[in-house]
């Protein structure tokens, strides 16, 4: 079994994900999958590739469900799906050899490969789906929060934000640290009522979902919009006299 | 607890960062590319280019996987055994050169109208039409025939600009969004981005689309429209507006031809022209002065309805009160179309009133100061902030000309286009209505070029490409009778015409990316067999040579005599220009480049580059020196810098004179590749902010757009509500002039060209029995995959490897269908066997499927048993090029009748349950075999593998399962 920090971290980043604007494009997931298969968890494998069966490792994936109703009342909902870096993960506490572990800098939940030994019980544990086995390497792998981005030197200050954020065209990712207020996740969450992901567990994911807004429709119809007595040319009666200016 | 792992969270990215274009799809983002030991790292987007601003789509981030593709070709091919069997031999250049030369000298010695040339996917058209017409055939087009020139012409004829390409909504400034029939097309990452604004600041956005996916899922309102009707929903919108009086009418006698009066005299050869004065301009009838004056001049007071006399004593009215009388009409009402478009009475009336809300009693206005055409100042810019977009969900249908003009025409109705908030044209768009180039093709010779480039724009019978005695010129029938306003030709139609010898023969068959034996085409199965139908009299193909260009091994290559491989886009040079299909934004034109960012690794080359090395051995003037040699001895990026298609203009705007000091006009400048490497590899130039909003009235944007040269005069450009060019082509229709066409087209012309938008039945669905084949069945296209090239990318095609067709539950229920069960599908074309899924935001009279995931067993380098080929499928075997038989026995293509766009979305299918068998689609076709040099895929993709810091390396190999 392995410890979480003994002392909440200072700062928890993770990410806010707007389900409202999400179009469902995959950029998050692709973006990723080339930034972190060149990077500290690569390469993300892919086995049978050009084959059947074609399957591969992804630190984030997107789901599409139809949810609220039938015909045109049901909405169709795109749902990224990515570790959410819990402040009790099970993936954590599972591992029986501390290769699994949270940073207690900032909260990233991140795998150490050279103690990984491919058990996969943090893949048993965790309820959201967000472990992902390289069986052609044998260990488990996981969205890092792009760690080795976020934190780049070699990189400009204005590109240190997870592939995913950075990728995404109808800005549906905010990264930042939920331990500060003011930041924009927070805030967002604050505003748009950001929730939790099966909260019942109890393993308290720092990222959040914000839902989708209400669809906006004015007021109930209107009647015929035109003078129904008017017939022929006198429909035009009202432009006749109109004086315009070219 | 032992100690936290401290990995390495600073490691290099790369050795080197460069920025060029994205060629995952057509939106052609700005990316920066990292590359690293010579490799490709990552691709991310550039934050400074105006159309992506730093992000980017599913694909684009794929483009390493398609780089590095499997299914890359290596070397040109030849083929040695029959066509189809993907049998070849490797040649060297010089051989595939030589016998390319030696084919394409012959015809263009003889009847260059042999050559048939026609490009895909091109983004180099300005290049390949211009070659076309130095070889001397009309016979080319790219691909915009079966994508959406219905749309296109239909603004270019409309408003002077069109969707995507040149005009987008005010994404900053809109509050009020209407898409008509969007998924993932044109253009991506603007869209997504746009939706993210709108949204988070309020806006509302409505969708009108059959299917809920994409953008329609994240819509306020989705309205699944029977396809094919929204022409009708439109002009019910246009009747409601125009009843409640709730029309800019302002907006409309100063910048439309609404009040331009009409020649009413039924029967003569002039009716429903303009009426115009002895200098030619249209006439008004002025309110103040109570007398019939140029509706050219400022300051007039024009009637908008009324019968005023014209000096002959004949009468005529406003073009306003032809827009009145016709939308105003009962026919036009909610209740009316409501059961038609399944969208109800009531829904149509509340969108109506919500448009005009928005558009009148949310006006913005922008303090800015601006001067119109005719010199006079206003302090302020007013806005009416509804904006519109509109796509293949229009174009892919035989109405879709009208439909989209029914749309522009509500756009201008409530003064919304090219205000704040509005449709906004990017420039070098507005352009006069139509742009002035014709088709040439209509004269031909050998060893000569044509007078002009073949792509033009028609404004009545006397610019036709036809005989003396009314036939076609071309082979795809482009600027016939056929379809007279075809603008980009008709591709769909090049294999089947030249098959059957209608209305000519050709030798040779030249095509660059397009995969017309599979995904591509209509009637897939169709055109196979006749790709390899052998003339038994001649023991000859009966399409003699067909001369082919991918990069990859797709279905198309099997069908090809000889195949020049092309280069990936990372390296390739390659221009994005204003010639052409400009990457521009509202703002400010803008053009951009690519440039060679990794080595080929394989005997390939740039097509741009063999085509103008081909020109020079087949000694194209434009292409060759005096004395005989080569004119671009640099191949692409020589041309890119040196030609100059008049004086001061080139294909690039940037950076031009020999100091790199101009932009737009100026002489070569010899570093200009080097300058735009050096700003990331694109152009941009942002207007002033006065110049911004309407271009087609302002003289500060008129002035500088005649100033680089994208427009000849800075005269007004008068919005054309009704289009005098239809009605020219009707009055022939009817009988009057000397071009007259074939008496069977008499009343299908006279029915589609009308000059005010106007709604027909779709033609497939007017000519099949619709008991007996109830339900529409169309595409959308995937966002990972749009444009189809992802099937070979082992990213993209975990994300979809195959298709299922949807089906509306309440339907599947109606009709005791579940999940997953295989059905037969049927259209008067053809019959597939497919597996279904149920979803509910779906209209229940359509079924649909995913574009293009189908793939040929063993194309693609894929495996031949891969899901793309065993279980996807293709719709596109059911969509006949031609429409049912009429009743005297003709088959017209099944395209727009006014632009020859094909129809894709028109198909009609029934379906029907049957036994699952081995789930196996149907129609399977053999598997084609591993072109020659291509090497089998790995099993295995662990990309990146190397760029990744030891401690990740393979360690626990006893615990592999697979190697």
């Amino acid at each position: 079994m392995t410890s979480l920090p003994a002392i909440r971290p200072e700062k928890r980043l993770g990410l806010a994900i707007d389900l409202d604007t999400c179009v469902g494009c995959h950029a998050c997931a692709t973006n990723c999958k080339e930034w972190n298969t060149g990077g500290i968890s690569g390469p993300l494998t892919d086995v049978n590739a050009y084959e059947a069966e074609q399957q591969g490792v992804w630190f984030n994936r997107v789901f599409t469900y139809e949810v609220g109703g039938e015909g045109p009342n049901a909405r169709t909902v795109h749902f990224p799906k990515n570790c959410l870096h819990c402040e009790t993960p099970a993936c954590v506490t599972v591992c029986p050899t501390g290769a699994s572990y949270k940073r207690s800098e900032d909260g990233i939940v991140l795998v150490d490969h050279d103690r990984c030994i491919g058990c996969k019980l943090c893949s048993w544990a965790c309820p959201y789906g967000a472990r992902e086995y390289d069986e052609v390497v044998g260990v488990m792998k996981k969205c890092t929060l792009c760690v080795d981005k976020i934190y780049n030197e070699n990189l400009p200050e204005e590109d240190r934000v997870p592939a995913c954020v950075a990728a995404c065209p109808s800005k549906a990712r905010h990264f930042g640290d939920f331990a500060d207020p003011n930041s924009t996740v927070s805030k967002l969450t604050a505003e748009r009522g950001g929730y939790d992901l099966m909260p019942e567990k109890g393993y308290r994911p720092t990222s959040k979902y914000l839902p989708p807004r209400p669809g906006r429709r004015s007021a109930a119809p209107v009647s015929a919009a035109g003078e129904p007595g008017l017939e022929g040319a006198g429909r035009f009666l009202k432009w006749v006299d109109r004086i315009l200016s070219r | 607890m032992s100690r936290e792992p401290a990995p390495d969270l600073s490691p290099v990215v790369s050795d080197e960062v460069k920025y060029t274009t994205c060629y995952m799809c057509a939106c052609r983002c700005g990316i920066k590319v990292h590359l690293k030991d010579g490799l490709v790292r990552y691709i991310e987007g550039n934050r400074n280019h105006p159309v992506n601003k730093g992000v980017i789509c599913g694909k684009g981030s794929s483009g390493i996987m398609q780089h590095y593709s499997p299914a890359r070709l290596r070397k040109p091919l030849k083929r040695v055994g029959k066509r189809g069997e993907n049998a070849f031999v490797e040649i060297e250049w010089e051989e595939a050169l030589g016998l390319a030369t030696e084919w394409l000298g012959k015809i263009r010695a003889t009847d260059p109208k042999k050559l048939a040339f026609f490009t895909g996917r091109d983004q180099s058209q300005s290049l390949t039409g211009w070659w076309a017409s130095q070889f001397g055939t009309p016979n080319f087009a790219a691909h915009g025939g079966f994508c959406s020139v219905n749309m296109a012409a239909a603004g270019l004829y409309t408003i002077g600009g069109s969707f995507w390409e040149f005009g987008e909504p005010d994404w900053d400034r809109a509050k009020y969004l209407m898409l008509f029939g969007v998924a993932e097309d044109h253009d991506s990452n603007p869209i997504k981005t746009g939706l993210g604004k709108m949204k988070g600041r309020g806006a509302k956005v409505v969708s009108v689309n059959p299917i809920r996916t994409g953008y329609s899922a994240i819509a306020d309102e989705w309205l699944g429209i029977r396809p094919g009707t929204d022409g009708l929903f439109v002009m019910a919108l246009i009747h409601e507006l125009l009843h409640a009086d709730k029309v800019d009418l302002d907006y409309l006698v100063r910048y439309t031809n609404a009040p331009w009066l009409l020649i009413d005299a039924p029967g003569a050869a002039d009716h429903g022209l303009f009426a115009r004065d002895a200098a030619g301009d249209p006439l008004c009838f002025d309110q103040k002065t109570r007398s019939l004056v140029s509706a050219k001049l400022p300051d007039v007071a024009p009637a908008v309805v009324g019968s005023f006399e014209l000096p002959d004593g004949r009468s005529a009215v406003p073009a306003f009160q032809r827009i009145a009388e016709r939308y105003m009409d009962a026919d036009y009402a909610p209740e009316k179309v409501a059961d038609r478009c399944g969208i109800a009475a009531d829904t149509i009336r509340r969108i109506a009133r919500e448009l005009a809300e928005v558009a009148f009693e949310q006006e913005i206005r922008l303090p800015i100061k601006w001067t119109d055409w005719a010199g006079r100042e206003h302090d302020e810019m007013i806005g009416r902030p509804v904006a519109m977009h509109a796509m293949r969900g229009i174009s892919a249908h035989t109405n879709g000309f009208h439909t989209c003009r029914a749309i522009h025409l509500l756009q201008v109705l409530l003064g919304s286009i090219e205000c704040p908030g509005g449709f906004r044209f990017k420039p070098p768009f507005p352009k006069p209505i139509p742009p002035g180039q014709k088709p040439a093709g209509k004269t031909y010779a050998p060893n000569t070029p044509l007078p002009g480039l073949p792509l033009g724009f028609t404004t009545g019978p006397e610019d036709l490409v036809i005989d003396a005695e009314g036939n076609p010129i071309r082979i795809d029938k482009a600027y016939s009778w056929e379809a007279p306003v075809a603008s980009h030709g008709l591709m769909h139609m090049v294999i089947t015409n030249a098959w059957k010898g209608d209305p000519y023969q050709i030798d040779t068959l030249f095509m660059y990316m397009a995969n017309m034996s599979w995904n591509s085409t209509m009637n897939t199965k169709g055109v196979m067999e006749m790709l390899t139908d052998v003339d038994p009299k001649t023991g000859e193909y009966k399409i003699p040579r067909i001369i082919y260009s991918d990069a990859y091994a797709s279905e198309m290559v099997a069908y090809a005599d000889l195949i020049l491989p092309d280069t990936s886009y990372l390296e390739r040079w390659d221009c994005i220009s204003l010639l052409d299909r400009p990457i521009c934004e509202a703002d400010g034109p803008a053009d951009a480049i690519r440039h060679p960012i990794v080595e080929p690794d394989r005997d390939v080359r740039a097509f741009q580059t063999v085509l103008l090395d081909l020109g020079a051995r087949l000694k194209l003037p434009g292409m060759t020196n005096a004395d005989g040699t080569a004119k671009f001895p640099g191949g692409y990026p020589d041309y890119i810098v040196n030609h100059e298609r008049t004086p001061g203009i080139g294909p690039l705007a940037g950076w031009r004179g020999e100091n790199g000091d101009q932009h737009g006009r100026g002489a070569v400048n010899p570093n200009q590749l080097e300058a735009y490497i050096a700003h990331q590899s694109f152009w941009h130039h942002e207007l002033s902010p006065d110049q911004k909003f309407y271009k087609f009235a302002n003289k500060s944007y008129l002035d500088f757009a005649v100033k680089m040269g994208f427009v000849g005069h800075a005269d007004q450009i008068v919005l054309q509500l009704y289009s005098e060019p239809m009605q020219k082509f009707r009055l022939a229709a009817e009988g009057h002039g000397a071009i007259q066409p074939p008496d069977h087209l008499r009343a299908n012309l006279i029915a589609a060209f009308d000059p005010l938008p106007v709604w027909y039945v779709p033609h497939e669905e007017a000519a099949v029995d619709t008991t007996a084949y109830p339900l529409h069945a169309l595409t959308q296209r995937p966002m990972i995959m749009y444009h189809s090239w992802g099937s070979q990318n082992a990213w993209l095609r975990q994300i979809l490897g195959r298709n299922k067709l949807y089906v509306a539950t309440s339907k599947a229920r109606e009709m005791g269908l579940e999940d997953g069960d295989w059905v037969r599908v049927t259209s008067h074309n053809g019959a597939i066997k497919v597996q279904i899924k149920t979803m509910e935001g779906l209209n229940p009279d359509t079924v649909w499927t995913w574009n293009a995931i189908g793939k040929r067993s063993g194309s693609w380098n894929l495996a031949p048993d891969a899901p793309e080929a065993k279980k996807g499928f293709l719709l596109n075997h059911l969509i006949s090029e031609l429409l049912p038989a009429r009743a005297d026995g003709r088959r017209l293509s099944n395209s727009d009748p006014i632009t020859g766009q094909a129809a894709w979305f028109d198909l009609r299918v029934r379906i029907e349950k049957v036994e699952a068998g081995a789930e196996v689609s149907e129609p399977q076709f053999p598997t084609l075999p591993r072109p020659p040099g291509v090497a089998p895929a790995p099993h295995v993709n662990d990309y990146g593998k190397t760029f990744a810091p030891s401690h990740s390396e393979q360690k626990h190999s006893d615990k592999r399962t697979r190697a």
